[in-house]
């Protein structure tokens, strides 16, 4: 039963990490129908501003700064994508110019960093573990998970509950009926798409300490994320909450449980979710259309 | 000219692929524009030309040109899926890899014959797509193509965690092929026309779907789904007929390339396979066929052959490639010829209209 706990909490720590990194594909998806295939990029760059800044034995001041630096960085990218994509108007072009993207940063990466596996310290006071039902645990992820309890409250407050969250939603539902009322659409647009992926590399920091950094790590997030998506709903913030839990809890269970299956266990999910709710497990309630 | 009016008033009602159809009336096959004989003359001197290559140039520029044809065949798939149907899809790789795997597998087991191995990757590619596809062909666009991604994905993520198939190490230890139950064929010339011949024949196979009555629902349903609809066809069918087929076009080439390489990995069917095959189908001109080829052979040029004189980062390159094509030759290497062709095609199909009213 312990065991299975430690596996439950790994899942959450993973969910929480998803929702950060799938959030601002959704939404981006769900405003643009711009399929950002260079999220992983974007994470990838801040899993290796934590390379950069946070040593081994490194305190908390670097980690903060580390994800202050991240964030800044992913907004960059994010704003970069957002006005690449507005230059062109055809779908099929917005995903292959996120998709050069990708590959730039991707091998600009590799050129700076190598291609070895990097590891990444939790800060000093959160590297120790603690005892949570009698089995050692991680603070560092008992923080995570933390993390993405307040990141989903703050998000939920500023989408459900503020006059901002209002545009955004409804940018999502009707671009064009929200610039009809006056609101420049494309300042919206650039700032989700940076906001978006600003916490991807922060998610890129915030994993360090659990994933790591190497080459092709990226792919992987971007598969996941992806999964998330198309299980939550495009364009849905609770559906990416939702889809990121479950996702998180059927990686740590089936690599618990069943690990020779585990990769199955994630396309299986999604393929049921589809079979059975075409469009998401919580599609955005105007019904996005792409 | 029926047929030509019908495509322009078609284009309107079709926001999504603006680009590919304005210029591409509903009859055009591949190479539309030149007289048949023309084209079957040009089509036979290219091959004499490419089956002449191993008489002229030494074994490593062969074999490198036995994987670009091999990688071909994937990338006529995609253009079936992206360019004729209209659905680009990132997920091709993945039934490559089901060929590649299923060749190699055929051939450490059962039988060194290269048909056999070829017959089953077609098959083993097809069974695949048709298990996965049903998902994918539900949506369109955008949303396809992040579905394919997403199967392709998986599919590779199983390779790489299976250790049935030899996981993340791949499979190795295939023996060369032989044709007819005849001597093993080590030359990679021999090799070389084995793939040639067969990506010929696919490349025939596939001109000859695309323009057939079925490849002119197909391109209908690109161009306007709903007309196609209320006109009788069921265009879900359609899309899931040509995922199938394009997904058996991936399983042969797949099963070309392990044949080549005798052995196979999981990175053989990764993202950049798929992100690369789709590259291929956009600077050659998505819906050309022979453009397509030709993209598949600079791409893989750009990868294997200069990015080793440049210190390994062919990826940079090629992102850099994705990013200029967009912006610069939206309907690729195929747009770029023809054009004036194409403009005065246009005119004279004006003309006549006015004529005629």
């Amino acid at each position: 039963m312990a065991t299975h706990l430690v596996s439950v909490l790994n899942g959450l720590a993973m969910g929480s990490l998803l929702f950060a990194i799938a959030l601002g594909l959704s939404l981006v998806f769900g405003m643009m129908d711009v399929l950002n295939l260079a999220h992983g990029a974007v994470y990838l760059v801040g899993a290796y501003v934590a390379v950069a800044l946070v040593s081994d034995g490194a305190g908390v001041a670097a980690f903060v700064l580390a994800v202050l630096a991240a964030a800044a960085a992913g907004a960059v990218l994010g704003a970069l994508l957002a006005a690449l994509t507005r230059a062109t108007t055809h779908h099929l072009d917005q995903a292959l110019l996120t998709l050069g993207v990708a590959l730039v940063v991707a091998e600009a990466l590799s050129l700076a960093f190598g291609n070895d596996v990097h590891s990444i310290a939790a800060p000093e006071p959160v590297g120790g573990g603690v005892t949570v039902l009698g089995e050692t645990y991680p603070v560092y992820r008992l923080l995570v998970i933390g993390f993405g309890v307040v990141l989903a409250v703050a998000v939920y407050v500023l989408v459900e509950r503020s006059p901002l969250g209002s545009v955004i939603r409804a940018t999502v539902a009707d671009r064009a009926m929200v610039a009809a009322l006056g609101i420049n659409t494309g300042r919206v647009l650039v700032g989700v798409f940076a906001a978006g992926a600003a916490l991807a590399a922060v998610g890129g920091v915030l994993a360090g300490p659990i994933l790591g950094a190497q080459p092709g790590l990226d792919e992987k997030v971007l598969l996941l994320a992806l999964v998330v998506v198309v299980i939550g709903g495009l364009g849905s913030v609770r559906g990416a909450l939702l889809g990121a839990v479950l996702i998180g809890q059927v990686q740590a269970l089936g690599t618990a449980l069943l690990p020779e299956y585990a990769s199955f266990l994630v396309f299986g999910a999604m393929a049921l979710v589809l079979l059975l709710r075409p469009a998401g497990l919580l599609p955005a309630r105007t019904g996005v259309h792409a | 000219m029926k047929a030509e009016a019908e495509a322009m008033r078609g284009d309107t009602g079709a926001p999504q692929d603006t680009t590919t159809s304005v210029l591409e009336p509903l009859r055009s096959g591949p190479g539309a524009y030149l007289p048949g004989r023309r084209r079957a003359v040009v089509a036979v001197a290219v091959v004499a030309l490419l089956a002449a290559a191993p008489l002229v140039l030494s074994p490593y520029p062969v074999s490198a040109m036995t994987r670009m044809l091999a990688f071909a065949v994937l990338v006529i798939g995609v253009d079936l899926l992206t360019g004729v149907t209209g659905l680009p899809s990132l997920g091709q790789a993945a039934y490559f890899g089901v060929g590649a795997y299923t060749a190699v597998l055929v051939g450490v087991h059962i039988t060194p014959d290269a048909m056999v191995q070829a017959l089953a990757g077609l098959v083993m590619g097809l069974v695949a797509a048709a298990v996965t596809g049903w998902v994918a062909v539900r949506a369109r666009g955008i949303v396809f193509l992040m579905l394919t991604l997403a199967i392709g994905e998986s599919v590779h993520q199983v390779a790489d965690t299976w250790s049935a198939v030899g996981g993340s190490n791949g499979l190795a230890g295939m023996p060369p092929i032989s044709l007819f139950g005849g001597p093993s064929l080590l030359a990679a010339g021999f090799v070389y026309w084995w793939v040639l011949a067969v990506a010929a024949l696919v490349f025939a196979a596939v001109a000859l779907v695309v323009s057939s009555p079925y490849g002119r629902t197909l391109r209908g349903i690109r161009d306007n789904e709903a007309r196609m609809r209320a006109l009788g066809y069921r265009p879900a069918l359609a899309r899931y007929g040509v995922f199938c087929l394009a997904g058996a076009v991936a399983g042969v080439g797949g099963a070309l390339w392990a044949q080549q390489a005798r052995f196979v990995s999981p990175g053989d069917m990764g993202f950049e396979v798929a992100a690369l095959a789709l590259l291929s189908v956009v600077i050659g001109g998505a819906g050309s066929l022979w453009g397509p080829c030709l993209g598949a052979a600079l791409v893989l040029f750009v990868r294997d052959s200069l990015s080793a004189s440049i210190g390994g980062h062919g990826p940079l390159v090629l992102g850099a490639v994705f990013i200029a094509v967009v912006f610069l030759m939206p309907r690729g290497l195929a747009g770029l010829t023809g054009t004036r062709a194409r403009l005065r095609n246009l005119t004279s199909a004006r003309r006549r209209k006015e004529n005629a009213s």
